[in-house]
């Protein structure tokens, strides 16, 4: 009898593909259907946001984190303000904290919506997809009544709010927050006790805490192989310490854990929602520094020393001081940073945006190794990348 | 441990001698020498209070200054949560500086996306190529002098011409 | 028996109960009733995109049942986002994959112009490379934005005779 031969195949998966999340090539090598190597490709959606930013103000600026994180808008516009915040070392008023907050977790709430929509997608639970992203509609009716936009809002400004938030927001958002549990827990029985959820998402894509730490994960990947790190615990930012809100934290570190982990997350981020209203208070939306904030257009018939601000802020943009600083903000995927380097001049030096997703995205080898072929789909919806994010 | 003792601790692992260090918005930096930055950071993966992240690994490009190109790590430790910037200083002639893939395989992206948009190699990464941008691109786009390549909009009667110009670059107040 | 003349309200009834046409209309009628897309979501647009697939505004009800995967079984090649340029040879290696008659609409200000991003990584505007009959403006565009896209590209082919 011949001894069998195998060959490895080199199979290669996207950049178009129904279920990499986005322009991502994985180049997987087979044998028989068992993975024995995987190497991502990325770099297909490369957009230049960190050299276009060296070339707007800080102001002109606002307009491109949103679509570098294209599912949680208001948390990366929130990340590059308040990066310029802190170096211009601003304070927005109690009101746009809270207003932010609201927004930011309200986003966190929409991305894992699309998340799971796609997931269930992948693996055939069309009905799942409707689910989600009719969920998501009301919330995104939100962000529409408050900037304008479903998505890409530039509601965030230096300072504060672009404008005050609208009549009627605070009861809507109840309205929405009111009718989420229901969706999240027909979600829930759909899919946990689904034997074949269970199947497909239970011991795949495990990474260890140690793998984890070691490529720098952060988010539901790194909590989901039980390292309890979330930015909103650690450094807080816009008064999330006032807050009461779990971090859930996983054990197992395999999909269906992840799975469990963000479910949880969008019901801790209502928590955290029907706690910022009722802590709303009334007041400014955006801070009175004439230096860093327009003033307001009443003021301008008045006061020659406003118009020749507005002049200013307007037709060179503001100049912070020289110096550079790294804020974070905890996005659905995990630690999303901005660094910023400020040589006194009205346009940043560098910007560097810190990608969740860039560093998730590297454990894919070691999580996919050992799998089948249909487990690729289910991993890498589980790392969740958003490769604008991975590309920038 | 704080990030005022984590410098010290990095200003001791590499000799005891003076380091430069900036405080600012409440962020410490250290800056260390190019060839001494894996003593570094290896003081700070071993520092107590861990585990330790590499949270980010980025440069800047100072063009015209000299030493041009700043290759900064940012550190993130966990227990208590506490953040320290290492920088080392390159110039812009041969950049080349050791590769942190050995401490944290997490590095091995990050390097890769410095060579690719600033030209910075790094000495012992097992596979420095081009991620972002395709293979056989020329030139390393997040330079100075590497132009932003805007193609003119047709603006009527409004000069520039390129977005970018616009609003033009001012001088920093005071 | 004698042929007496068609009188004009026969004519007439005639064209009330029969429809008359060509068989270019016909093919051009059922071609716009059924465009199937292709799955090539790039960027923020494919969310929006996604969106329109959705419950609330259902691009089904206009023909576009499914996003097929392969782009040999499809119709139309909604380009949602931005092109880089390392994206720019496999757009249009999936525009050649695509059997005719096919149609691009160009969905966003990235797909038609560039976009936001005036810079050294991305096509500015997808016209660069594969023919579009349909742009459709938005940053990104509302679905209702698509759907109008779709229904002009519809118009577009039931005028046109479905061939490109």
């Amino acid at each position: 009898m011949t001894a069998r031969q195998t060959e490895t195949l080199t199979i290669n998966v996207g950049p178009q593909h129904p279920a990499t999340h986005g322009v991502l090539r994985v180049l997987l090598d087979l044998e028989g259907e068992v993975i024995v190597g995987c190497r991502p490709v990325i770099g297909y959606l490369h957009t230049g946001f960190e050299k276009t930013m060296e070339h707007r103000t800080y102001h002109q600026n606002i307009v491109f984190p949103a679509r570098i994180e294209y599912l949680a808008t208001f948390i990366e516009e929130c990340a590059y303000v308040l990066a310029v915040e802190k170096l211009l070392d601003v304070a927005p008023p109690p009101r746009a904290q809270v207003a932010r907050v609201i927004l930011m977790e309200l986003s966190r709430i929409a991305s894992h919506l699309v998340w799971l929509g796609t997931s269930v997608l992948e693996l055939n639970v069309t009905s799942g997809f409707f689910y989600c992203f009719q969920a998501r509609e009301p919330i995104l009716d939100l962000f529409e009544m408050v900037s304008g936009q479903r998505m890409m809002h530039g509601y965030i400004r230096i300072g504060g709010l672009a404008w005050d938030l609208p009549e009627g927001f605070v009861p809507r958002v109840r309205q929405v927050m009111e009718a989420l549990p229901r969706q999240l827990d027909d979600l829930e029985a759909m899919l946990t006790d689904n034997l074949i959820w269970r199947r497909r998402t239970e011991g795949v894509g495990v990474l260890s805490a140690a793998d984890a730490l070691r490529f720098g994960c952060t988010g539901p990947l790194l909590r989901g192989s039980g390292v309890g790190y979330d930015v909103r615990k650690a450094f807080p930012y816009s008064g999330y310490e006032q807050y009461a809100f779990d971090v859930p934290v996983g054990t197992a570190g395999d999909a269906f854990d992840r799975y469990r982990l963000r479910m949880e997350e969008m019901r801790q981020a209502r928590r955290i929602v029907l706690q910022a209203l009722d802590r709303l208070p009334s007041g400014p939306w955006i801070v009175d520094d004439r230096k860093v904030a327009l003033p307001p257009r009443p003021e301008l018939v008045r006061s020659m020393e406003a118009v020749i601000h507005q002049f200013k802020l307007v037709s060179e943009g503001l100049h912070p001081p020289p110096g550079e600083v790294y804020h974070a903000v905890e996005s659905p995927r995990g630690e999303k940073g901005y660094y910023l380097v400020s040589d006194g001049s009205n346009r940043p030096v560098r910007v560097r945006v810190r990608s969740a997703s860039f560093n998730n995205l590297q454990a894919l080898p070691v999580m996919l190794q050992g799998h089948t072929m249909a487990d690729v789909v289910v991993v890498i919806a589980t790392v969740d990348p958003v490769l604008g994010d991975v590309d920038r | 441990m704080d990030a005022g003792a984590l410098a010290a601790r990095v200003q001791a692992h590499l000799g005891g001698g003076q380091l430069e260090r900036v405080e600012f918005r409440g962020e410490v930096t250290v800056i260390v020498p190019a060839d001494r930055v894996l003593d570094a950071l290896e003081a700070v993966r071993t520092a107590p209070g861990g585990p330790w992240m590499l949270t980010d690994l980025t440069a800047v490009d100072r063009h015209p200054a000299e030493p041009r190109f700043e290759v900064v790590y940012l550190l993130t430790g966990l227990q208590p949560p506490v953040r320290l910037r290492l920088k080392a200083r390159l110039p812009g002639a041969r950049p080349v500086i050791a590769s942190a893939t050995g401490l944290w395989p997490g590095a091995n992206w990050l390097e890769r996306e410095v060579y690719d948009l600033f030209g910075i190699r790094f000495e012992g990464h097992p596979n420095l190529t081009r991620i972002l941008l395709p293979d056989d691109w020329e030139g390393h786009p997040l330079r100075k002098d590497y132009p932003l390549t805007e193609e003119p909009v047709q603006f009527i009667g409004h000069v520039p011409k390129v977005p970018s110009a616009i609003i033009p670059t001012s001088p920093p107040r005071r | 028996m004698a042929v007496t003349a068609i009188e004009p309200a026969e004519v007439r009834e005639v064209e009330r109960r029969v429809l008359t046409t060509t068989v270019e209309k016909m093919v051009a009628w059922a071609r716009s009733g059924s465009i199937w897309p292709a799955q090539f979501g790039l960027a923020c647009c494919a969310i929006e995109m996604m969106a329109s697939a959705g419950a609330r505004f259902d691009i089904a009800r206009f023909g576009s049942e499914l996003f097929r995967a392969s782009p040999r079984q499809a119709d139309l090649l909604i380009v949602s986002g931005r092109v880089s340029q390392k994206m720019a040879p496999v757009l249009r290696h999936i525009y050649d994959q695509m059997l005719e008659p096919k149609w691009v609409i160009a969905m966003g200000d990235c797909a038609s112009c560039g976009g936001v991003f005036n810079n050294y990584a991305l096509v500015q505007g997808v016209d660069k490379i594969v023919p579009v009959d349909v742009y459709v403006a938005g940053c990104p565009p509302r679905p209702e934005a698509l759907l109008y896209g779709v229904l002009q590209l519809r118009e577009k082919i039931a005028a046109g005779g479905g061939r490109r």
